[in-house]
């Protein structure tokens, strides 16, 4: 099972390529890391890696993606900022529920506790949030995930316990896992291989 | 929340209590659904024996036996202002709530159904507001026979592109949504993201929206059957009153108009009152100032 960009590249409208040629490929059970500079175009590359935009050239390919785009994706993204990932007229248990009923056990093991399924999510925090929105993208159909800069608005006790949690759940799913981050430490610390981008 | 407290040990102290936006809301509400109540009870209760033509009791000045003084037939102006202002408020209502939903849908079905469907009904909005709604509500309202049925069939075909557009542009923002795009990649179809997330969130706007519609509703009627296209002559409708009644203002009979137009403006106002309370509290970016 594989997650792959052949010779992808991006500009909007006729502007400036952002990239070109880039190939990236992501082997299930595989953690990737994607670092680079403000504005290379990481969050790009993952939003045509998710499927959210399609790329100016080359292609992405995925096994199990529906062309029309009507059933769950097997690449799954995690925003930066889950405020804006989550509808805040909606309280988090439909929010969580809305792609898969997941189980007690996944809950626990992100640490989220089944009094923030009642609350809406202006009454909770970041990081309760974003705990939420990841077990949200972890769907039995799931094999990748993307995730964007996923802890970067947490304190770092929060991204420990975050990243040990996701690391378990990816290594035993055997999922695909693309970390997009511009923290090189992090990055090193978790990831098996990390891979510069635009410099 | 810190704000509200602040403001509150900075203005609170002065001694004069200042009514917030929801308090006043709650009290041009409570006052228009009461006056709209009054309305429609009174035309119930009163009876047709108002309407009636007694010659003896023509051309008289308000007393206390008629209120509202009587006309050129000696019909009894209160009971033919009450059914009147009963009458167009059916219309305006009617009119305005018809409005509304097929804003409401044009609009989501702009935002949800691709690039083609919004074009089409972009240009169909655009080609209604670019002639004036009188014009199109008499020749509505003509084509249809005149009548209430004309009316009001006119009133929900003109007032909707303004709503429309105001739907669509709320939708398509939230279509672009990290959270609608994630719902798209769960495998949620179109239609279930409109009903589950685009509605409740263009809820509130459709509800000022439907306020504000229905003024306008009631005074095209009115001008509508003061123009002579709208409702038949027997049916006591404000612009009908209004239109007669300017035959008999240069004799003198100041009552024939000024309480009929009075109960007009009064029933409008009110509701624009509640439409424009309810637009500054539903408007997020005004509420959390």
């Amino acid at each position: 099972m594989l997650l792959e960009a052949n010779h992808v590249g991006w500009r909007y409208d006729k502007g400036d390529w952002l990239f070109r040629n880039v190939d990236l490929t992501v082997r299930a059970g595989e953690v990737v890391g994607l670092t680079g500079p403000s504005g290379s175009g990481k969050t790009t590359l993952g939003r045509l890696l998710a499927g959210y935009m399609q790329p100016a050239e080359g292609t992405v390919s995925v096994q199990g993606r529906s062309p029309g785009g009507n059933a769950h994706d097997p690449v799954q993204m995690v925003f930066q900022h889950p405020e804006r990932a989550v509808n805040p007229r909606w309280r988090l248990e439909k929010t969580v529920k809305e792609g898969f009923v997941p189980e007690p056990g996944l809950l626990e093991a992100l640490g989220i506790r089944p009094a923030w399924l009642s609350r809406y999510p202006s009454e909770l925090s970041g990081g309760e949030l974003q705990r939420c929105c990841i077990a949200r993208a972890l769907g039995p159909e799931t094999r990748f995930i993307v995730a964007d800069e996923m802890t970067t608005m947490l304190d770092a006790v929060t991204q420990a316990q975050i990243w040990h949690a996701m690391l378990d759940i990816v290594r035993e799913r055997q999922i695909g896992l693309l970390v997009i981050s511009h923290d090189r430490p992090l990055v090193s610390r978790i990831c098996d291989r990390s891979i510069p981008f635009g410099e | 929340m810190i704000r509200r407290h602040m403001l509150q040990a900075a203005g609170m102290n002065t001694g004069i209590p200042r009514w917030n936006g929801r308090i006043r809301t709650a009290i041009s509400v409570s006052g228009a659904i009461a006056l709209l109540a009054v309305i429609m009870l009174g035309s119930r209760l009163m009876g047709s024996e108002g309407l009636a033509v007694s010659l003896e009791e023509r051309n008289m000045a308000p007393s206390p036996a008629h209120l509202f003084g009587t006309d050129w037939l000696g019909r009894d102006m209160l009971s033919r202002t009450v059914k009147g202002l009963a009458l167009s408020i059916q219309v305006g209502l009617l009119g305005a709530a018809c409005s509304t939903l097929i804003a409401a849908v044009m609009g989501l079905a702009a935002a949800t159904l691709g690039r083609a469907a919004d074009r089409c009904i972009s240009w169909l909005i655009d080609v209604s507001l670019s002639v004036p709604h009188l014009v199109m509500l008499i020749l509505i309202a003509f084509v249809c026979g005149g009548g209430m049925k004309g009316v009001a069939i006119g009133i929900m075909l003109t007032h909707w592109p303004s709503l429309a557009r105001v739907v669509r542009a709320e939708a398509l923002q939230l279509m672009s949504a990290d959270f609608v795009l994630v719902s798209r990649k769960l495998g949620r179809s179109r239609m279930w993201i409109a009903s589950r997330h685009l509605a409740p969130h263009i809820g509130p706007q459709l509800l000022v929206g439907f306020l504000m519609l229905f003024p306008h509703a009631v005074l095209h009627e009115a001008a509508i059957t003061f123009l002579g296209l709208g409702m038949s002559p027997h049916q006591p409708a404000i612009g009908i009153i209004l239109s007669e009644s300017m035959r008999y203002l240069s004799t003198g009979m100041w009552w024939l108009a000024v309480f009929p137009g009075a109960g007009l403006l009064l029933a409008v106002w009110a509701f624009d009152r509640i439409g424009g309370h309810l637009r500054r509290l539903t408007d997020p970016g005004s509420v959390r100032l």
